[in-house]
């Protein structure tokens, strides 16, 4: 701690550079925080998806329809226990830019399928008895500044109603709450039968069914059954389970994982030659004070140290302000895409990760000037100096 | 001032090397080479300066003097000969060894000052007792008799640039006598200083010698700043010619 002021005081010595040096390194980690949100985000979907669950949609795409009818024969199929539909709505709220998930289904069954959707039974009464009622995620709510009764209009993209009018309209029934931080919140959900009876067209079909199975470890002999049972129809099948489905859903995006780890390889390679050009910098404009400080009888290993606690603390400095910055506006502002990517936090694993990225960073940036440092020789900088 | 921080030499058990001399340097040589060209820099040098003396150490521009200073600061190690301070053969020492003698036995003065410019005058004159073990009030105590000494007990919170050349030398006194050194090695304490701040720091080398029994060597080139000593050396081509005793 005696030390702390000399590296503190040499920190201050050009005060511009450290500053922008340290912006830098900033932004690197708001970075790198907002990215593993990101990463996390495409992953999370596969980590808490329900490893009982399958999904079942039409063989050829999630975008073409399958028979009502299918759900009574998926439920007859042995190892499967439960069975609910889903369809896409696709509308606008108030503006194209205002994107959430909203899904016909049937409340009853959904809600069984999805246990981790807590809705208060109050209100699950209140839509379970109103056809066109809905229900929406506390994100959703919060987002939008909804409360229960709030009628709620949605512009269809897809869906014309029997009447000719585009405008669909809903009364919110309930507002649920995840039964964990990684619960999916965002999705605003109604009535499948309102749907179908006020369409125009494609009436009797659902967008895909969810299936809960038992035991889980016989997935693939029960999705083998459910597909051979629809096998050269009109409409065939392809279930997976919805770890797989939401793997795959990823995949359409692209590989996130991997443009992310490029995106912070060379972002933390730019900041290396940034940090590690500013610590060369500062060391060459020492050199004659680093021969005082060894002509005292500062030892090598201690000035090999102060040149490294300079660029680490720069490093924490600069890194710990990025990452905590990243943390609080990912806490206040959450999802940057506005709903593409409903479960958005900086999960404490990436911290960690972060934190040592900003150790290694700090001595990385350190070493070879605290080197030529430690290697000075005395007589030879007091001559240049 | 206090004896905590400047010493009297009776008062010290340090052992001397033979015949009572605190420094001994007996056949010097230093041999730089700068490609194949061989540079003979001391030639065999022989130095006994007793404990308590102020011997300044003249000779024209590449005469050794300064090589000779650093070898006695353990700065340099002699290519051939026998250095030895308080008893202690420093030519035999390690680099890790010779950092840890030198925060103990040597107070440097150089003749640029040197003091670290992002530091106040407080914090430079604290730098060598960082190695020591003494808490934060007991360097503040120090640091202040140190200070007080050189007459810049209201500076130490200026920095280095709001300071004359003068105070900043009496700063980088303050630090070279702050540990109480056994040796005060000075190299050209005065030469980067106009009249009055020269005679300033002259005053208050021979005080130290004189009031507080520091055992100084002092390279100059200047004739005025070498009478203020008690003895002068004359050293020629890396050899020690004359010797005079004032």
């Amino acid at each position: 701690m005696k030390f702390l002021p000399l590296v503190w005081s040499n920190l201050r010595r050009k005060r511009v550079r450290t500053f922008f040096t340290l912006l830098s390194i900033l932004v690197a980690f708001l970075l790198f925080g907002y990215l593993a949100a990101v990463r996390s985000a495409f992953d999370m979907g596969i980590q808490i998806a329900g490893v009982d669950r399958l999904v079942l949609t039409h063989k050829t795409s999630i975008i073409l329809s399958l028979p009502l009818s299918y759900q009574d024969r998926i439920a007859a199929v042995p190892g499967v226990v439960d069975v609910a539909n889903a369809s896409w709505f696709g509308g606008i709220y108030q503006d194209p830019k205002n994107f959430f998930a909203q899904m016909a289904v049937d409340p009853e069954r959904y809600l069984r399928l999805y246990p981790e959707f807590l809705l208060p039974e109050d209100q699950k009464k209140a839509w379970l008895a109103d056809r066109t009622g809905a229900i929406c995620g506390r994100y959703l709510a919060d987002r939008y500044h909804w409360k229960i009764g709030d009628r709620i209009p949605l512009t269809a993209s897809v869906w014309q109603k029997k009447n000719g009018s585009i405008s669909w309209e809903f009364t919110l029934d309930g507002i649920y709450d995840g039964a964990t931080k990684t619960t999916d919140t965002t999705q605003f959900l109604f009535h499948w039968k309102y749907l179908d009876e006020s369409r125009v067209r494609r009436n009797g079909m659902v967008g895909w069914y969810i299936i809960r199975i038992s035991p889980p470890d016989q997935a693939p002999q029960i999705v083998k059954r459910i597909d051979d049972l629809f096998a050269n129809s009109d409409y065939e099948t392809k279930t997976s389970t919805e770890k797989a489905f939401m793997q795959g859903f990823a995949k359409q995006v692209g590989n996130i994982g991997a443009i992310i780890t490029a995106i912070l390889s060379v972002v933390f390679f730019v900041i290396l030659l940034v940090a590690g050009n500013t610590m060369m910098q500062s060391v060459r404009e020492r050199i004659t004070e680093l021969a005082v400080l060894k002509t005292v009888g500062f030892p090598n290993g201690l000035i090999l140290s102060l040149v490294l606690s300079e660029s680490v603390v720069l490093a924490v400095l600069g890194g710990g302000l990025g990452l905590g910055l990243a943390w609080l506006l990912i806490s206040i502002h959450g999802d940057p895409t506005r709903g593409a990517l409903p479960i958005f936090f900086l999960p404490p694993g990436s911290a960690v990760i972060g934190v040592a990225f900003i150790l290694l960073l700090g001595l990385a940036t350190g070493a070879i000037p605290a080197l030529q440092a430690m290697r000075l020789r005395v007589v030879e900088a007091l001559r240049r100096g | 001032m206090p004896e905590a921080t400047i010493s009297h030499p009776q008062e010290v058990s340090r052992a001397d090397g033979p015949g009572g001399a605190l420094v001994r340097v007996q056949d010097a040589h230093k041999v730089y080479t700068r490609g194949s060209e061989r540079i003979d820099v001391l030639l065999g040098v022989n130095l006994d300066v007793p404990r308590g003396d102020f011997l300044a150490l003249m000779g024209p521009s590449g005469s050794g003097k300064t090589t000779l200073l650093n070898l006695l600061a353990g700065l340099d190690r002699p290519s051939q000969g026998v250095v030895e301070i308080g008893g202690e053969r420093i030519d035999r020492m390690g680099e890790g060894q010779l950092a840890h003698w030198r925060s103990r036995h040597v107070g440097f003065v150089f003749q640029l000052y040197n003091l670290l410019p992002t530091l106040t005058a407080e914090r430079n004159v604290e730098l060598p007792l960082l190695l020591t073990h003494l808490s934060a009030s007991e360097r503040k105590s120090h640091v202040a008799t140190a200070l007080a000494v050189v007459g810049l007990a209201d500076r130490g919170k200026h920095y280095p640039r709001q300071l004359s050349g003068g105070q900043e030398q009496r700063v980088a006194i303050a630090r070279a006598i702050v540990g109480d050194p056994t040796l005060l090695l000075c190299d050209e304490p005065t030469g980067d200083l106009d009249r009055k701040s020269e005679e300033e720091i002259l005053d208050l080398l021979q005080a130290l010698n004189r009031e507080h029994h520091k055992t100084i060597i002092m390279v100059t080139h200047n004739q005025h700043a070498a009478a203020r000593a008690r003895r002068i050396v004359y050293l020629n081509k890396g050899q020690l010619q004359a010797e005079q005793i004032q």
